[in-house]
């Protein structure tokens, strides 16, 4: 057990490392980019004297390194400042759209995960047969189309018909009843855009494991193929199996901002395109690091629990 | 909220309204007249009534919009403050300037205005409204410091003053037209605390007070109880809310979830008729698209060079390929339809690449070619319509090479910078107010770097003048020179196209000097 404590203490002082990384490239690619917040604030409406005055106000006449330095040390205090174009405090900006796209990405990966892990182990228990053919291609043409295509069919199917808002109107007062179904379509939409990506990962890890000679033994023993696949085949499939769902989590947290768009879903997808857009680099920096620590999180879950399913690996330290 | 979302869809398949798109094209030729078009007929007109919620769906908002009224630079940022603010002075719907906060204006010479502030209208914290709160609102946009998108408008006034129940404003020079200027939707009355206002407050004299707002998402509002229009702000309540994606606006309108959206996709306008489930609103107005030559660089310094390109776009096709039938054929006039001294009998400008040719050969040049840079942030369509503009004058012998740029940034980098590209103007009430910012000598938005004697000494001149026929004379000539001598090609006056949901009336006349009835359909639109 001390083992695994001192990977996770490892991983999480890289995670930070990697962080701070990333805010560095962060900063230096949003200080590349054409133009400033004070001219992308005025819009046509900046004249030099507006920008320049602006540009006073808000401090972007310091040379970056300073920049870069007043927002570390602030963000090193838990204080990410307020955002430069609307002075509101940058962590409830993000609060509660965190809290959003964190449902969003629970309330697909609910739906996903079990979906993903029935349709792969029913696939390889009937390797080659039409429910195999037919979910792995179901699955496969969910995927190969754009996310905004899958969002708008859906919208027309059952958001035009009545059954669901094409819209997600979530405010701090809605309940958990009213969440589910008002941001049904979104999760729908991000299902069908994840689960096959996790149901072929299930079902190539169990086929791969269904070769080897202890299989062999347990069938020849006599046991029902459903029992071989839960007991002996599942066990050793499930390191993949949870890499690629913390992988695919990571996206749902990550990568969705069409489909905020098309659902009008207040996620932290499209505050990331208006801060950057807007070159609010306060903003910017705290959502990427956001999505950098989720990444960062995600991946050492993933790597602690497939190291807790490896008895080999347990043993080892 | 989930009420609003389940309320049962009005889908009415075999109720198909009567076809509007005959009465919309006519629109264009009535000029400034506002049009509501008849879908629900004899409801739409009805007696105002109070009541319900008025939920909005904007193309616009971000998530960096704030409340400061002078850095407001799109539309939901406009109506958002239209619902909250009150302005000195109100554009009423037929383009006539009506008392708001200041109950009447004068001036002998033009040089000194008298505003005269309302007495016993209060602020949504109670507080009365003084004439120093007015003078601080005004301040928020003058001097050095001053961030504000129509600081400009401040640059001739030497000094602001209270005087009583009067504020006095004194100008470097007269000027007939400044009390359109105090118009402004950037010059919001705010509470103010030692001569300044505090920029970040919600605080207004406006209809409704804000409850929430989550900038790029969403505002509600409640009515104001104390509002001192007595025939204005008919909703209990204003829900503004930011649909960027124009399919999930159209979706969220046919559902019965929002009462109002803008920017409709020209392609799609004809099938939400056919659904009948909405009314659609296009105004004619002075909104215009552009594309500025800089007038400094060759070729473009060659006047002749600038008619041959003038006449190379096909104007009628523009309009009927890129905003769908909903706008007008400009002659390269930033004055439109919707203003008072609009010069309607200019020779028209048709596609002739005869005459672009005869133009070319009087610059010397047997062909051209030039690069044409555009983006969709110019305006919707702006890539298409380089695209068709390449098409036509490609038989004038002009080569357009379509530059394709990227949004982000796109007034940052090619904007003023690049010799010939593609850009938008709202329109101004004001003829003044149109040529000081985009067409006088140095002005910071003149741009294609226009220079014209005659036409800067006309704009002092109808400025300070007095008599309305010398000065629509004037204005004429300068409409004439611009067109026939400027430096931008302006192919098209865009209407502004809106529908609504079937529930909500609006007044007879809907106003053309801004979109959604002059940002105002919160406070002159009804529940029918």
């Amino acid at each position: 057990m001390g083992a695994l404590l001192r990977m996770i203490l490892q991983r999480l002082a890289l995670g930070v490392l990697t962080l701070f990384v990333v805010s560095v490239v962060i900063f230096g690619a949003t200080e590349l980019l054409p133009g400033d917040l004070a001219s992308s604030l005025l819009g046509q409406a900046a004249t030099p004297e507006t920008v320049a005055a602006l540009r006073r106000q808000l401090g972007l006449d310091l040379p970056a390194p300073v920049r870069y330095w007043n927002w570390l040390t602030g963000a090193l205090q838990g204080d990410f400042g307020v955002s430069l174009a609307n002075r509101r405090p940058i962590s409830d900006m993000i609060a509660a759209r965190l809290g959003n796209t964190i449902f969003l990405a629970l309330y697909a990966a609910a739906l996903a995960v079990p979906l993903a892990l029935v349709l792969g182990i029913l696939a390889a228990l009937w390797r080659n047969s039409v429910f195999d053919r037919v979910s792995n291609a179901g699955a496969l043409t969910a995927i190969s189309f754009p996310e905004f295509f899958v969002a708008y069919i859906l919208v027309l199917w059952l958001a035009q018909s009545g059954y669901f808002p094409s819209m997600v109107r979530i405010s701090p007062v809605s309940t958990f009843a009213d969440k589910i179904y008002m941001a049904f379509l979104p999760a729908l939409t991000l299902t069908l855009v994840v689960t096959a990506h996790m149901m072929r990962m299930t079902r190539a890890a169990i086929i791969n494991l269904m070769a080897q000679p202890y299989i062999e033994m347990a069938r020849l023993k006599g046991l029902s193929p459903l029992r071989i696949v839960l007991r002996h085949a599942l066990p050793n499939a499930l390191a993949p199996i949870i890499n690629v769902v913390a992988l695919n989590l990571a996206y749902l947290i990550t990568g969705v901002v069409v489909v905020e768009v098309v659902f009008v879903y207040p996620g932290l997808g499209q505050l990331m395109v208006d801060s950057v857009a807007k070159r609010d680099i306060a903003v910017v920096q705290a959502i990427a690091l956001i999505f950098a620590s989720a990444y960062v999180l995600l991946n050492l879950t993933a790597d602690v629990l497939a190291t807790l399913t490896n008895p080999r690996l347990m043993s080892k330290g | 909220m989930t009420r609003d979302l389940r309320k049962p869809t009005i889908i009415r398949p075999f109720a198909r309204p009567m076809t509007r798109r005959t009465l919309l094209q006519g629109a264009g030729a009535l000029g400034a007249a506002g049009l509501i078009l008849p879908g629900t007929m004899g409801a739409a007109h009805a007696e105002p009534r109070r009541g319900g919620t008025f939920r909005i769906g904007l193309g616009h908002g971000n998530t960096t919009d704030g409340y400061d009224p002078g850095l407001i630079d799109n539309l939901y940022a406009q109506v958002f403050a239209a619902a909250r603010h009150n302005q000195l002075i109100e554009v009423a719907a037929d383009g006539q300037l009506i008392p708001e906060i200041a109950e009447s204006w004068e001036s002998a010479d033009g040089k000194t205005w008298v505003f005269r502030i309302r007495e016993g209208v209060s602020f949504h914290s109670g507080k009365t409204v003084t004439v120093e709160d007015v003078i601080a609102s005004l301040n928020h946009h003058r001097g050095d410091d001053a961030t504000s998108a129509v600081k400009l408008f401040f640059n001739p006034v030497t000094e602001i003053r209270a005087d009583g129940q009067n504020i006095v404003v004194t100008l470097d020079a007269p000027n007939g037209d400044f009390p359109y200027l105090m118009s402004d939707y950037h010059l919001a009355i705010m509470p103010g605390t030692d001569g300044r206002i505090d920029p970040t407050s919600t605080d207004g004299c406006g209809p409704y007070i804000v409850e929430s707002f989550e900038p790029g998402v969403q505002a509600s509002l409640n009515r104001n109880p104390n509002y001192w229009k007595a025939d204005r702000g008919h909703f209990d309540r204003v829900e503004i809310l930011a649909i960027l994606d124009s399919a999930a606006r159209l979706n969220a309108l046919m559902t019965g979830q929002v009462d109002l959206i803008d920017q409709i996709d020209p392609a799609t306008i004809g099938m939400l008729e056919a659904r009948g489930v909405a009314n659609i609103l296009s105004i004619p107005g002075n909104a215009h698209y552009v594309f500025p030559m800089d007038s400094r660089a060759a070729p473009f310094n060659d006047n002749n060079v600038r008619l041959a390109l003038k006449y190379a776009i096909d104007r009628e096709d523009m309009v009927e390929k890129i905003l769908g039938g909903h706008g007008a054929v400009s002659n390269d006039n930033p004055i439109g339809p919707a203003n008072r001294y609009f010069h309607a009998e200019m020779e028209p400008k048709t596609f002739d690449p005869d005459r672009a040719k005869y133009y070319l050969r009087q610059a010397g040049l047997d062909s051209l070619d030039v690069s044409l840079h555009v983006a969709d942030a110019a305006f919707s369509g702006a890539v298409d319509a380089g695209a068709l503009y390449a098409e036509t004058a490609r038989q004038a012998g002009i080569n357009i090479n379509l530059v394709r740029e990227p949004n982000d940034g796109y007034w940052d980098n090619v904007w003023m910078q690049k010799p010939f590209c593609a850009s938008y103007w709202g329109g101004r009430a004001v003829e003044d107010h149109m040529f000081t910012t985009g067409y006088a000598s140095g002005a910071a938005w003149n741009d294609s770097f226009w220079e014209h004697e005659r036409f800067n000494e006309l704009l002092l001149k109808a400025r300070s003048e007095v008599n309305e026929d010398l000065r629509r004379e004037m204005y004429h000539e300068m409409q004439q020179i611009v067109s026939f001598e400027g430096a931008v090609v302006i192919p098209m006056n865009n209407n502004y196209v809106m529908a609504t949901g079937l529930n909500i009336a609006t007044p007879e006349r809907i106003s053309a000097n801004w979109n959604l009835d002059g940002f105002r359909c919160v406070e002159r639109w009804w529940m029918a």
